[in-house]
């Protein structure tokens, strides 16, 4: 049968804080376990949750990105569960009344193609701690570092329908989050864990099909192949006449698969309740419009101005907008170089090869904006060639100087007297006289073809230092003798 | 000595007549000597108590004194105390030594006051008669045979004996003020939000309130002026400026609006009590005030909301007592189950289990609506019913129990009768008014508590009400026999 599949993400985003959603102490990744914990944290008795305004601000700034409606009062609430590292037995979230109401995203997938994905709603939420259960002796031991780490819990509609979808759907929300500074978009230390709910039916059914939910996948990677493997797993036990199981799974990204983890018997009753210990948030339309008029430049934006300002192609303008570094990145070497299309040519092209070599982000780039711009200048007035760039785009990463110097220490200046090259000719011109004649007695077509043995044998001579733009016309002219 | 108000002995400090080392010492000798027949403390804190009390001498030596330094007092065992086992009176927090002051205890330290223990209390705060307590019930030093009333009743009755000069207490339901009614002292439960609540052991964290409970108004009003105002860590707690708490206090009552709701003097009502309060009220016309009836309509709502509301929110709080980080924990766990229920199995009585298990159930899937949220609603009608009835008058008066102390035993086999103790307490907790329990009178030769509840923030005028009837009265003077015999 033809299915159709249907998603709907929940994303969790850790928002950047420097302290926690509901204590004063400081959020980090790595600290040594149960430093970064105050009473409140701990769960200890009578301790009392303040909650961090700061969490707030940053969750209204993304309601505005997604076109959201934002809630002028939200209420905090109790999720109640008994787990070792949810220390005070329950999480406070939020439930009836979020901070972020209905929002949606226009989603460009890599063909071109775009479609809206409805966003439900956004909450804040405190991040539970980590059980370690290595190095315990069959014991189990409790970090609470993580404990009350804010989080903004981005819940989609089940709008999505292709794992391409999905994807491109996460990495704009992610794109977002990043723009605005709200979350460091860091998936391996965990700062947005996504979970999957995925159902299939017939192409043409309206109602949806029994679906799970495939918890905690927290990579672009893995988010497609899990979707991938559910969809097959889900169409098998269709295609076999089988039910599908309401049910919680996990992926395995080594066996690539999922597996169940529980079933909807097993759900807990979280006993929902506004806790008490927190007032409702009330908001005021100046707060949040003074928070709207704080909004940075965001992708979609960009790219349209990236378009219209730097003449780039719709795709050159997606991509260098897809993140707010290599957004700024481009920009920043662009105002030395001013050549867009050199500039986004060798952002997207030497350095993001370079980078996905090293996997490393942009803002790790061993190369600063400024030092790259100062190499594609010298491509820009005739020092070196486009080649020539490429090594010494390699020795800079090294940290082996700036492009000036090492072009300098290694005299790859192109050579740009005429004299100069003149003589170079002349010399290669006297030692290759068969094929000089050769020349002279063909067409015009073959000539064009010929003439390249002659470039690569000046270029040969001047180590790659003569400038191709006066080679060619030189060369030409004394070919005709 | 040990029925002195606070400004006596404050003067006696600053005037070198006593030292707070010899008070402290008179109080400590007073505790070891007298509470065994109480057992109004689980924890006496000597040591705390006399480097407190030597500070206390260098301060007033140095004349940075305020009028709480070097005065002996009391905590109830569900404020936190740094260095000082707090256990809530139950088993599950036996061996815990906060490493944490609440703002309420530091407040008071920060005034001077010295630290003696902590006081007995109903488990997790739960009961009107303190005998859910894991470390034994508490005696009324009126009668030993009877209950000093609860939550609150190792303060009661630890005040009422001269164990103390003052105490804190936690009103959540009328744990205040129940026991300063049954053993004869003044207590005030404050507006919610007025005392911070931080460090302090929640038990239903939207009724919770901290307050004073002392011999007569103008020390608890000394008490306030420490331990009221906003908490940057309790979210909960009001912005709103303090009152000075004893700069009203002689105000005239001349033109006093006084409403007797009839509600309270209905079906249940002991005689005795009623005409205690009647007494009480013709005073208040002597000196000035005017008295009318007036109605608070769903009062009787105000026991099943109370109890739906209450354990609802506590069966969350009491969540953290888990046995992974503190606390109880049972033998041998075989796996995670078996600890979370032998540990809270063993280490919660049975009033806090069942409290639990009500609360569990309120909040369950298919019932929140049905309980939790017809609670909230009967909840608005109640405080509507306070904020409409305080249009027409200043204060309004009733009794605070329908009986004085019962015999102890008597009632703990019939929750329900338990639970009516309570019903003209409840309501100010569910509207979040302050209220007060001063001694009025005796019926059944025990103490009778007059009730005075108040609009919000209108503790100066409950304390100036309560303070002109002790000005021309001397209940609150009376002292048990057994408080005689150290």
């Amino acid at each position: 049968m033809n299915w159709e599949v249907v998603i709907g993400l929940e994303i969790h985003t850790q928002l950047s804080t420097k302290s926690k959603l509901f204590s004063g102490a400081a959020v980090g990744f790595g600290a040594e376990p149960n430093t970064q914990t105050t009473l409140v944290d701990l769960g200890m008795p009578g301790a009392l949750p303040v909650f961090n305004k700061e969490a707030l601000r940053m969750a209204v700034m993304f309601g505005h990105a997604i076109n959201a409606e934002i809630g002028m009062t939200s209420v905090f609430a109790r999720k109640n569960y008994f787990y070792p590292d949810l220390p005070k037995g329950y999480q406070t979230s939020q439930m009836d009344h979020p901070i972020v109401g209905k929002g949606y995203l226009d989603v460009t997938l890599d063909d071109g193609t775009t479609s809206r994905v409805g966003i439900t709603r956004a909450h804040l939420e405190e991040d539970a701690g980590k059980s370690l259960h290595e190095d315990f002796h069959g014991m189990t031991g409790i970090d609470l570092n993580r404990s009350s780490t804010p989080l903004l819990e981005i819940v989609s509609e089940p709008d999505i329908r292709s794992a391409k979808e999905a994807v491109a759907y996460v990495k704009m929300i992610h794109s977002i989050v990043t723009y605005l500074g709200i979350c460091d978009g860091n998936m391996a230390e965990g700062s947005m864990r996504c979970d999957i709910n995925l159902s299939l039916r017939p192409k043409g059914q309206k109602e949806y099909g029994t679906r799970t939910e495939i918890k905690n996948v927290n990579s672009f990677r893995f988010i497609e192949k899990a979707i991938y493997t559910e969809i097959e797993r889900q169409s098998d036990i269709l295609e076999d006449g089988g039910k599908i199981v309401q049910e919680t799974r996990l992926y395995d990204p080594e066996k690539n698969e999922t597996r169940s983890m529980r079933s909807k018997e097993d759900a807990n009753d979280y006993r929902y309740f506004p806790c008490p210990d927190l007032l409702p948030i009330e908001l005021t339309e100046a707060y949040v419009e003074e928070i709207r008029q704080t909004l940075p430049e965001l992708p979609s934006q960009k790219a349209a101005r990236f378009q219209s300002e730097y003449k780039l192609s719709e795709y050159d303008a997606h991509v260098l907008s897809s993140s707010r570094a290599m957004a700024d990145y481009f920009e920043t070497a662009n105002k030395q170089v001013k050549d867009a299309k050199l500039t986004a040519n060798w952002v997207m092209g030497e350095l993001s090869k370079t980078l996905n070599q090293e996997q490393l982000e942009i803002a790790q780039s061993t190369v600063s904006a400024e030092a790259f711009g100062e190499l594609l200048i010298r491509i820009k007035d005739n020092t070196i060639n486009g080649k020539t760039a490429k090594d010494v785009f390699q020795a800079m990463w090294l940290g082996e100087g700036s492009a000036d110097q090492i072009i300098d220490a290694k005299g790859l200046k192109q050579v740009t007297d005429t004299g100069a090259i003149e003589s170079m000719i002349q010399t290669i011109l006297d030692a290759n006289q068969a094929q000089v004649e050769q020349y002279r007695a063909a067409d015009e077509d073959k000539q064009k073809k010929m003439i390249g043995f002659f470039v690569g044998q000046v270029m040969k001579a001047s180590q790659g230092k003569a400038n191709p733009g006066i080679v060619n016309p030189i060369l030409a002219k004394m070919l005709k003798g | 000595m040990f029925d002195q108000s606070i400004s006596t002995l404050a003067a006696q400090l600053r005037n070198k007549d006593i030292s707070s080392v010899e008070l402290t010492r008179y109080f400590l000798d007073r505790i070891t000597k007298l509470d065994p027949q109480l057992n109004s403390y689980i924890t006496l804190s000597e040591d705390v108590a006399l480097k407190q009390a030597a500070h206390a001498d260098t301060q007033i030596q140095n004349g940075n004194a305020s009028l709480l330094t070097g005065i002996p007092i009391a905590h109830k065992d569900l404020f936190c105390t740094a260095g000082t086992l707090t256990t809530c009176g139950s088993k599950m927090l036996n061996n815990f030594v906060p490493p944490y002051e609440s703002t309420v205890t530091s407040r008071l330290q920060n005034a001077g006051a010295v630290m003696l223990g902590k006081t007995n209390m109903d488990e997790f705060a739960m009961g009107s008669s303190n005998e859910n307590s894991y470390y034994g019930a508490v005696k009324n030093p009126w009668n030993l045979d009877t209950v000093p009333g609860g939550s609150s009743g190792g303060s009661a009755a630890a005040v009422a004996a001269g164990l103390a000069i003052a105490a804190t207490g936690t009103d959540t339901g009328g744990s205040i003020r129940q026991p300063a009614s049954f053993c004869g002292i003044t207590g005030l439960k404050p507006t919610y939000g007025r005392v911070s609540r931080f460090g302090m052991i929640a038990y239903a964290s939207s009724l919770d309130q901290a307050g004073p409970m002392a011999k007569s108004a103008e020390d608890c009003a000394h008490l306030m002026q420490a331990m009221a105002g906003f908490d940057d860590k309790d979210s909960t707690s009001s912005e709103t400026p303090n009152d000075d708490y004893l700069s009203n206090l002689n105000a005239p009552l001349s033109g006093l609006k006084i409403g007797l709701p009839k509600e309270y003097f209905g079906e249940g009502l002991d005689a005795g009590v009623a005409d205690v309060i009647m007494a009480a009220v013709k005073e208040f016309e002597n000196l000035g005030a005017e008295v009318k009836e007036i109605s608070l309509p769903n009062l009787n709502l105000s026991i099943p909301s109370y109890y739906v509301i209450a354990p609802s929110e506590a069966s969350s709080n009491l969540s953290r007592f888990d046995g992974v980080r503190f606390g109880h924990r049972c033998e041998d766990p075989k796996d995670l189950l078996d600890m979370y229920m032998r540990s809270r199995a063993e280490g919660f009585g049975q009033e806090v289990q069942k409290r639990i298990m009500v609360g569990t159930y309120a909040l369950s899937e298919g019932y929140y609506d049905a309980y939790y949220l017809k609670a909230q609603k009967i909840r608005r009608l109640i405080k509507q019913d306070f904020t409409n009835a305080l249009q027409e008058v200043d204060v309004i008066m009733g009794p605070v129990a329908p009986t004085t102390a019962f015999g102890l035993g008597s009632k703990t086999n019939d929750p329900v009768a338990m639970y009516l103790e309570d019903i003209y307490t409840l309501s100010v907790n569910l509207a979040g008014i302050p209220a007060m329990s001063i001694p009025a009178g005796f019926a059944n030769k025990m103490p009778v508590g007059l009730q005075i509840m108040g609009n919000y923030f209108a503790e100066a005028k409950l304390l100036n009400v309560a303070h002109q009837y002790q000005q021309n009265t001397d209940w609150h003077r009376q002292t048990p026999d057994m408080a005689k015999g150290a």
